[in-house]
């Protein structure tokens, strides 16, 4: 178990660059989770704890020592990988070994036979523990090869999108799997995926990262209620957050181009948000409702069934935003609705910088 | 459920199979040739048309191994009951084994030349694939600078047909002292592998995953730990068939055994014609040679079939 601290990481390959200024700070036993888009620097801050490669700038500390002249072998972390991470010529039970086995840390058999029936039993896959890895669904796979991460009890777990190959159903057992894992070990876990699903059901703590860099730390609940900037809060969601252009007049909000206009309380938060200053909007698709008597007219431009609830796609003049309502409300494509929102749940961004008025104070 | 299959395809496989069997006969008619000449006696060698039922005989082969003389006369009775059967044979054809002063037989040159081969081209290979392997791991592994242009410089040395060079390296080998050893063949064979090793396994490094490597790198082995423990094993197959290729290439190798040896060095393929030379060629001995030598390449080349057919399917076959 382990803290993990980067401090002002970058990170160059050639002429690209992967990090820049990166600070992370992990607590002891926090499942932290990295979310960003592919080519963001995800796998990047992994392998650089993991000690796959080193920082072109800045430092890694593991429990504040400064691990920039360990390798790979002596950081002690265990690493999980989307695909390719068993060893193809080995069964079950070797690939689960071969952790125990290197010569800086070798256990003595006994040892090695419990840790390994014990990781089995966790992952339930006892009964392959003598089959060759090439014989396993992928499934089998992830659980053998989160196996060979848990059996060595190492410091920090790391895992790069370890369930983003598998189907949907099998993904989401393996999360709750995870999750519950990483609860009975105490362990710290750096969890890095692009799916924001994934990082807020599992995710004590998610970074989002884009184009190399932090844009935001915090709880999947401040990240989903109160993002940094417009980028958050596109990303994070599904439906992502609706943004509208448009500026404050007279407490009320006034769409640029469209001319709508929606009640705002927030104005007496948002003391910067002079009149007239140019905004944008931001208002989650559950925070729109229909009603009767609400302020904007709209037509329906698309309908998705989700079962429990229907997500509509609502068009006033050139722009569309998303409203999530229940699957009881009953309307057909084209027709002519009213819609307003919950005005506390306006989260204002500067248009300029897209950085969200609150953070920027 | 049974596959149903059409008319035409059950005449197209007929087709194939044909094609198939007259490829076969085309390649395997000289191997016959030479094998079958190879147990002949030796007035039936060289007939025409060519005799085709015989009765096999194993004098090409003592012959291949033993000094012999013309006999003027047929050996006494005594002297040909007293001679083992191997001599026996010998003295059917009009000849005898030359023995030395203490009656030891005297061997031909052949089970030398046979086992300078055998020295050289097992040496060589395993220096080529060896060498060639850890090169391949590196450039496919590492950023190594100029890496484009290096792999082309280690190919450029076979853009050239390698007996041009073969009078310079002949001066320097002599100068050396290098010429008609063992040792000088085997650095010059490697050397001719040594290219086409390092790219035969490039290309099976490239296709080894490194994230195996660096998974047991997490699980706290070495570098050269993982390359034995997990690459190796990975790239048998390459190494395999890379071995198989180098391996021919330096046991048929003839034209630079020819100019850099002649008596402690010589490999088999410019001492079996060499014997073409010495009056009227007895056929069937050079046949017998040509038969054994072609034998460990067969050997070899059966015992990695299956890692060669993975071998020469790589890249097309994706996980």
């Amino acid at each position: 178990m382990a803290h993990i601290q980067l401090k002002n990481i970058s990170k160059t390959f050639g002429n690209h660059t992967a990090l820049t200024g990166l600070d992370l700070d992990i607590a002891d036993g926090e499942f932290f989770v990295l979310l960003g888009e592919t080519g963001a620097g995800k796998t990047t801050t992994l392998r650089l704890i993991a000690g796959l490669e080193k920082p072109s700038e800045g430092q890694v500390f593991i429990d504040g020592v400064d691990v920039a002249d360990w390798g790979a072998a002596e950081r002690d972390v265990a690493l999980v990988l989307q695909q390719y991470s068993l060893y193809p010529r080995y069964t079950v039970r070797e690939n689960l070994e071969f952790p125990l086995k290197p010569k800086i840390r070798r256990l003595p058999d006994a040892e090695i036979k419990d840790r390994v029936d014990r990781a089995a039993r966790t992952l339930r896959i006892e009964h392959l523990l003598d089959r060759k890895t090439d014989k396993l669904s992928g499934g089998e796979m992830q659980r053998v090869s989160i196996g060979r991460a848990i059996v060595r009890k190492p410091r920090v777990f790391l895992m790069d999108e370890p369930l983003s190959a598998l189907d949907a159903k099998l993904r989401e057992a393996l999360r709750t799997e995870l999750k519950n894992l990483q609860m009975q070990l105490g362990a710290t876990f750096l969890f890095v995926t692009h799916d924001q699903i994934e990082a807020m059901s599992m995710g004590d703590k998610v970074g989002v990262l884009n184009h190399g860099r932090i844009v935001q730390t915090g709880t999947p609940h401040e990240i989903y209620n109160n993002p940094r900037d417009t980028y958050v809060a596109s990303f994070v969601g599904s439906p992502p957050m609706n943004l509208i252009d448009g500026k404050l007049v007279n407490g009320r909000a006034v769409m640029a181009p469209l001319n709508f206009e929606l009640p705002f309380s927030g104005a007496a938060k948002a003391s910067a948000a002079t009149d007239g200053r140019p905004l944008v909007f931001g208002i989650r698709p559950e925070d729109v409702y229909l009603e009767s008597g609400a302020p904007v007219e709209a037509r329906v431009h698309d309908v998705e069934n989700h079962g429990v609830e229907k997500i509509l796609t609502l068009r006033v003049g050139d722009a569309t935003l998303r409203a999530t309502v229940p699957a009881r409300t009953d309307v057909a494509i084209e027709q002519a609705v009213r819609f307003a929102w919950n005005p506390d749940k306006v989260v204002l961004f500067d248009k300029g910088s897209g950085v969200s008025l609150r953070h920027a104070s | 459920m049974a596959a149903v299959r059409t008319s035409s395809e059950i005449g197209l496989n007929r087709v194939a199979i044909v094609a198939v069997l007259v490829v076969t006969i085309i390649f395997l008619a000289p191997i016959y040739w030479i094998a079958s000449t190879a147990f002949k006696p030796r007035n039936l060698a060289t007939t025409i048309p060519p005799t085709v039922v015989f009765q096999p005989e194993i004098s090409p082969f003592v012959k291949l191994f033993t000094k012999r003389s013309q006999m003027r006369s047929p050996p006494t009775p005594e002297e040909y009951a007293a001679a083992p059967w191997w001599e026996r044979v010998v003295f059917d054809g009009g000849e005898k084994i030359v023995r030395d002063g203490k009656g030891q037989v005297q061997w031909s040159g052949y089970p030398s030349r046979f086992l300078n081969s055998l020295i050289i081209a097992i040496t060589s290979t395993v220096l080529a694939v060896g060498m060639g392997t850890f090169t391949a791991y590196g450039f496919s592994r590492f950023k190594v600078k100029g890496e484009a242009d290096l792999l082309f410089f280690i190919l450029s040395t076979r853009m050239l047909p390698p007996v041009v060079v073969a009078i310079p390296m002949f001066l320097m080998y002599r100068a050396v002292g290098l010429n008609d050893s063992h040792i000088g063949l085997i650095i010059l064979y490697t050397a001719f592998n040594l290219s086409f090793s390092v790219w035969l396994m490039k290309g099976f490094m490239d296709e080894i995953p490194k994230e195996y490597e660096e998974a047991a790198l997490v699980d706290g082995y070495t570098r050269m730990e993982a390359f034995f423990k997990i690459v190796l094993p990975e790239a048998a197959t390459g190494i395999a068939a890379t071995a198989v290729f180098c391996f021919i290439t330096a046991w048929n190798e003839y034209a630079f055994a020819l100019i850099m040896t002649n008596r402690r060095a010589q490999t088999a393929p410019p001492f079996i014609p060499s014997q073409v030379g010495s009056g009227l060629p007895d056929w069937t001995v050079i046949a017998a040679g040509t038969f054994l030598f072609l034998l460990p390449v067969a050997i070899f080349t059966f015992l990695l079939r299956n890692h060669l057919l993975r071998g020469m399917s790589f890249g097309a076959i994706r996980k």
